[in-house]
């Protein structure tokens, strides 16, 4: 997972870009197997351990999805924390902490 | 307790594990939503409904995407007290895409990409407080994206 936050004024912007295939189901290998549904379903964004977007998401996310989202009131030091959860029981976490831009 | 009772709270906590808000728990992937083919379907299961069209929902997004497998959006809501968003797009073989739920300072924005199966209509809906706004944007897709 790579991400970023970046305060402006009093508005962090956070970016976040997590490796995932993001498999539909609905795809099939060169074999003509279809390859099995694969994708993150659950993912939360924490600032100093208080979520602030919770998200669910469906097969239509785009591979290696990418995120952008702001923050009123951080401050630089703060720590972001961005976890998700897919289908198959997998989860990762990453971590930044908030820099002035 | 009278059987017929019993049957109609029986089927009142039937409907409400089925139709979880877009609001509810994040920790509960909403299944029967993110697996309905329809749009009206997945917002029914969203318990969502009588949406007011709304401008101030602003949606920045391609007018034609080459690639249907990557289509940034940006979704900005002017609507006070925003709590969530739910990204769907009505041609795609399941039309929800997300919910995003904001709290504790996160403001109302949010940019992401997406997959278009086909040329279709992006459709945002903003929850504020007990009522639900929407928003829509037309995208030509050139290049199927949901394989």
């Amino acid at each position: 997972m790579k991400m970023r936050a970046k305060l402006t004024g009093d508005v962090t912007e956070v970016k976040v870009i997590i490796n995932h295939p993001m498999e539909t189901g609905r795809r099939k290998d060169d074999a003509g197997q279809l390859i099995p549904a694969y994708f993150i379903q659950l993912v939360t964004a924490t600032l100093n351990d208080q979520p602030v977007l919770e998200m669910q998401w469906g097969t239509g996310i785009s591979k290696n999805p990418y995120l952008t989202f702001h923050l009123k009131g951080a401050k630089a030091g703060d720590k972001i924390t961005v976890t998700w959860h897919d289908n198959l029981g997998k989860t990762a976490s990453g971590e930044t902490a908030v820099v002035p831009a | 307790m009278q059987r017929r009772d019993f049957l109609t709270i029986l089927a009142g906590a039937a409907a409400t594990a089925f139709m979880l808000p877009i609001h509810a728990l994040a920790a509960v992937w909403n299944k029967a939503a993110f697996e309905a083919a329809k749009l009206n379907e997945a917002t029914a299961h969203l318990a969502i409904n009588g949406e007011i069209p709304s401008k101030d929902i602003e949606i920045i997004a391609p007018d034609r995407a080459e690639n249907g497998a990557i289509v940034q959006i940006a979704i900005t809501s002017r609507i006070p007290n925003t709590e969530a968003m739910s990204v769907l797009v009505e041609h795609n073989p399941t039309a929800l895409i997300g919910n995003f739920m904001f709290s504790n300072g996160a403001l109302p924005y949010l940019v992401t990409r997406i997959k278009m199966a086909e040329t279709s209509y992006v459709k945002i809906i903003v929850k504020a407080g007990e009522k639900y706004y929407t928003n829509s944007k037309a995208v030509e897709v050139l290049e199927n994206g949901c394989g």
